[in-house]
């Protein structure tokens, strides 16, 4: 029998239903997705078993995991953070600005660090062979781009606002609109893929990935607001999304600098 | 002088993990991801392998990131992995010269990688290794391992993760296939199922 947003829906319950009896007595709070997450089918065989093993970074901080990979300048092109000119025409849609910082558990900015972006177009269609969607493709856009945080971990993103879609975990199954983001830290211990989505989403409640992240703090934020400060008069509409590390790092400091 | 300070109390909760989804192949992966080594290296190792799930099946939608150090266990500072191309906008690569250290593999049509890279030197108290990181459609959160190379029994017999996971350490020891040449298989359930790390 085909599953239905009904069952889903019921799945998603018993599961924010299990989380909440956990931390009501006393198990700490969780920031991040179960991988073991029945309502997203996709997860059943693709998630192991035996608990993680934990590593003690403070035991031994010549980890390489402590350190991440450099990349620099040569790494980008000078458009590569603006989706809407990367062809000769211009992109259908509402363009969009996207900004925030990258940041570590103490708050500290992450400087000088890789963000990829990849997303849907307006009509919610990915420029993917294996996508079968039948919204059009859009000649004038691709949905990547990438960039370097600043000084301060600021980043900042020109595109179009992606459409939500449709895809086969359930019968009338959609993906709230979201950009995807790549991330790294200054430790790849703190590597980083997620998605952030839009506010006031009226597919929230019903997508499995999203809900995913039980907590209702955590969930709230992949999601951008909408600050107009960020807006570009006569072009964009501005949305604003810190993104936070986790995992330990190493801090280095060079004295007399 | 460097110093590392690794204390300071947690106070900023984190952005949660998503799953990579099953669309990033146009994105993420770029031209000559698994050839870390420069060109004509001594100590070029390969690795390859297959990511598989629970049911045994290949994954041809998992991405791998390797990222390890230099022979001499000092860590690659260099930029340039995924240089791109000002003129085209495309992917140029790496220079054949400089060692980055990382580098990021899709799984093919039937869930076999492969990276080329330096032979890591140790680091610390730890036998040579290489970090690794897998994503995949269906899982949520991204999943650290390592790939220890066999060739020095007494390194791995004193590698204090080795010791720990006791009749599991096999899943993180590449087997040897050949002069510099290694298989190591990510199964991410199920019998013989890779140990996974986390950082604390």
């Amino acid at each position: 029998m085909a599953l239905t947003q009904q069952d889903i829906d019921l799945e998603i319950a018993a599961e924010r239903a299990a989380y909440e009896k956990r931390v009501a007595d006393g198990a700490p709070v969780e920031h991040h997705p179960r991988r073991d997450y029945v309502p997203y089918r996709s997860s059943v065989l693709r998630h192991p078993r035996q608990p993680l093993v934990a590593i003690d970074t403070g035991a031994d901080p010549e980890l390489v995991e402590l350190h991440s990979p450099a990349f620099g300048e040569r790494d980008l092109t000078g458009i590569d953070n603006d989706l809407t000119r990367q062809h000769t025409g211009e992109p259908i849609g509402e363009r969009i600005t996207v900004s925030g910082r990258l940041l570590d558990r103490d708050g500290r900015p992450v400087r000088r660090q890789l963000i990829e972006i990849w997303q849907a177009n307006s009509a919610g269609r990915y420029a993917h062979q294996r996508e079968q969607h039948d919204a059009p493709l859009d000649p004038n856009f691709t949905g990547v781009g990438r960039t370097l945080t600043d000084a301060e971990g600021r980043y900042r993103f020109t595109t179009v606002q992606p459409g939500p879609y449709p895809w086969r975990n359930h019968v009338n199954a959609w993906r709230p609109a979201h950009i995807h983001f790549s991330v790294f830290g200054t430790a790849f211990t703190q590597r980083l893929v997620t998605q952030m989505y839009f506010p006031n989403d009226p597919l929230f409640p019903y997508d499995p990935i999203l809900q995913s992240v039980t907590d209702d703090a955590a969930r709230q934020r992949l999601v951008a607001s909408y600050d107009h400060s960020l807006s570009v008069p006569e072009f964009s509409l501005g949305y604003r999304w810190d993104i936070v590390l986790d995992g330990p790092a190493a801090t280095w400091t060079e004295e007399g600098r | 002088m460097t110093k590392i300070d690794t204390s300071g109390p947690e106070q900023v909760p984190p952005t949660p993990s998503h799953t990579v989804g099953p669309f990033y192949g146009y994105a993420l992966p770029f031209r000559g991801g698994e050839d870390i080594a420069p060109l004509g290296h001594p100590d070029t190792v390969t690795v390859h392998g297959y990511v598989l799930d629970g049911a045994g099946e290949p994954l041809p939608d998992a991405l791998v990131e390797v990222w390890g150090p230099r022979p001499d266990g000092t860590v690659p500072k260099a930029d340039g992995s995924l240089r791109r191309d000002p003129a085209t906008g495309g992917h140029l690569g790496r220079n054949g010269v400089e060692f980055t250290g990382w580098g990021r593999i899709q799984t093919d049509a039937d869930g076999h990688w492969y990276a080329r890279t330096l032979r890591p030197g140790a680091r610390g108290g730890s036998a040579p290794y290489l970090s690794v990181c897998v994503f995949a459609r269906g899982l949520l959160v991204h999943l650290f391992t390592r790939i220890y190379l066999p060739d020095d029994e007494t390194a791995l017999a004193g590698d204090p993760l080795l010791t720990r996971v006791g009749d599991r350490r096999g899943t993180l020891i590449a087997g040897t296939e050949g002069t510099g040449l290694y298989r190591f298989d990510i199964r991410l359930q199920g019998e013989g199922e890779t140990v996974f790390l986390e950082y604390q």
